[in-house]
């Protein structure tokens, strides 16, 4: 069983088209809405755990993409400068998931990718700037259409 | 003076750190040591305890000195990479302070602000050996007629460059909440309202003065680990306040002392020295040091071998009281506590976080166990030590 987190990007179009369910009947996957939105006209998003064997879920992403949803993960978009993390933990406090955590016994801060939900707690808290890809935090704010920033 | 059954001198330590065979331990090492032995055994074992922190020190920064220039000039404004220095010195040096943030920045404008360049990260910056931007310009005097100056230069160009901080290494600190309704962003780090986190500094168990809390072996001429280089301590730093109420360990339950520290910037490293930037709050500096405490005796052994469990921290309310010039503790809370990610204040259950890095200090502590074992690093003997109270 392996566990990826998504963002979904549905565009004007076909946003209120049904195919999330499908994710479950057809793939076998089993998901669990972190959390959604809709931008009234323009588009919908929504942060989605996605559950089952890794074939499944890539077959899944892929039925989404050719239903024209944009699909993100998380785990491509969201990582930690390595060289710039300072282990100090001023992160762990505020990340909702606990996807910083103190580790023992050396107190190193590890980040465990698949439990972000891209939040961008760590982002405003890190003093060093290693949480990234700041553009892909608050995946809700406006005007996110799912193509890579610089 | 209290009599000891084991009385070591610097000058011996030093004698035995010269011939190879001084025992080095690291702060941590020393907690179970001393259980296991005891104190007078651990005392007699041990030469020198190796302590570290890593933290956020914004009473910091570095004298310059740019060289003479051609014709010359008596700077009044310098700025480096965009980042004013104080130039109210002798005519090319100045001053770069770890809170100074860049002429352009925008600051809090649109809150929280987020700070992103600063003194701090101009010498982090240098010490990585990158390129800054130096600026100067002057009113011209007959004998300075120069009014601007521009130029490129890297840390090897600098005539002269120190890290030179006020107050740095605070022994003890608070541990931050917010009973407020709203987010505040503060030199503690990020409080969410009601009490939802709570944040602590400094490195506990591993703090150079929680490690001789009262400062027997530490003063003016205390050799350190500085930066990733070596420094001295040059004194007592500023708001230095022995008389802080010790618990019953005779370790301080709160901010009390600390040192002043100088060393050349030249030897020592970004991994060490980190502009930080804290959201909403400003810019600074992390700073690494490190110091070595010699046990002369049984009482230093007892004091360095003193664990997380044993020191008392103070949970200030930063919302409403500490803004307003409060900032009487809550409650009291253990190192050990905090170190478990969760305490309890007013009966809720609060998570905790570190803002210093445990990680980075122990790194330190060994780094300088490493510098003693090799003989390469010699005890300072300090000239007078830090002002401190009755033990
Ligand atoms: S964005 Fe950062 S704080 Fe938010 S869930 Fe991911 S790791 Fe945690
Ligand atoms: S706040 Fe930044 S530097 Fe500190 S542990 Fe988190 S990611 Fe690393």
């Amino acid at each position: 069983m392996k566990s990826d987190n998504v963002l979904l990007i549905f565009k004007s179009n076909i946003m209120y088209k049904p195919v999330i369910y499908r994710l479950a009947r057809d793939f076998d996957l089993i998901f669990n809405i972190l959390e959604a939105k809709i931008l009234p006209r323009r588009e919908g998003r929504i942060l989605l755990e996605l559950r089952g064997d890794q074939g499944q879920i890539d077959q899944g992403i892929k039925f989404l993409e050719e239903h024209e949803v944009v699909v993100e993960r998380l785990a491509d978009k969201v990582w930690r400068e390595e060289d710039r993390c300072v282990h100090c933990g001023a992160c762990t406090g505020l990340c909702p998931t606990h996807a910083l955590s103190i580790t023992s016994p050396n107190m190193r801060v590890a980040f465990d990718v698949t439990k972000c939900v891209a939040c961008g707690m760590c982002g405003l808290a890190c003093p060093f700037g290693a949480m990234r890809d700041i553009t892909l935090f608050d995946p809700f704010a406006e005007g996110r259409t799912g193509q890579q920033y610089q | 003076m209290a009599d000891f059954q084991v009385n070591k001198t610097i000058a011996e330590i030093n004698q035995k750190i010269k011939d190879g065979e001084a025992v080095v331990v690291t702060a941590e090492e020393m907690i179970g040591i001393a259980r296991e032995v005891g104190p007078v055994e651990a005392a007699r074992k041990v030469d020198v305890v190796t302590t570290g922190t890593f933290g956020i020190m914004c009473s910091s920064g570095a004298f310059l000195n740019f060289g003479h220039t051609k014709p010359r000039i008596r700077a009044s404004k310098v700025f480096l990479n965009g980042v004013e220095a104080y130039a109210g010195v002798a005519a090319v040096d100045c001053y770069i302070g770890v809170t100074q943030t860049r002429e352009d920045d925008p600051l809090n404008k649109v809150f929280p602000g987020r700070f992103r360049y600063g003194g701090g990260h101009v010498i982090e910056d240098l010490v990585a050996g990158r390129e800054i931007q130096v600026t100067a310009k002057s009113y011209g005097t007959d004998c300075y007629p120069r009014r601007s100056y521009e130029v490129t230069m890297t840390l090897k160009d600098f005539p002269n460059a120190w890290l030179l901080n006020p107050r740095n290494a605070y022994q003890n600190y608070n541990c931050a909440v917010n009973f407020s309704k709203k987010t505040i962003y503060t030199y503690m780090g990020i409080l969410r309202p009601d009490c939802m986190n709570a944040n602590y500094s400094t490195s506990g168990q591993l703090s150079p003065l929680l490690n001789d809390p009262y400062y027997q072996t530490i003063g003016i001429g205390t050799r350190i680990f500085l930066g990733g280089g070596v420094g001295y301590v040059i004194g007592a730093g500023t708001q230095h306040n022995p008389g802080v109420r010790r618990s019953e360990n005779g370790v301080v339950m709160g901010g009390a002392g600390t040192i002043a520290v100088r060393g050349d910037l030249n030897g020592m490293s970004a991994k060490y020295l980190r502009g930080a930037s804290m959201t909403g709050y400003g810019t600074s500096m992390n700073v690494g040091i490190g110091i070595p405490i010699p046990i002369l005796n049984e009482e230093l052994a007892r004091r360095t071998g003193v664990s997380d469990d044993e020191i008392q921290v103070p949970v200030v309310e930063y919302g409403l009281d500490y803004p307003d010039g409060g900032g009487s503790p809550i409650t009291y809370v253990t190192y050990g506590q905090l170190r478990s990610g969760e305490i309890e204040v007013d009966g809720r259950k609060v998570t905790t976080a570190p803002l210093s890095s445990y990680a980075v200090a122990l790194e330190i502590c060994e780094t300088l166990k490493s510098w003693i074992k090799s003989g390469s690093f010699l005890l300072g003997e300090p000239q007078e030590t830090l002002p401190s109270v009755p033990r």
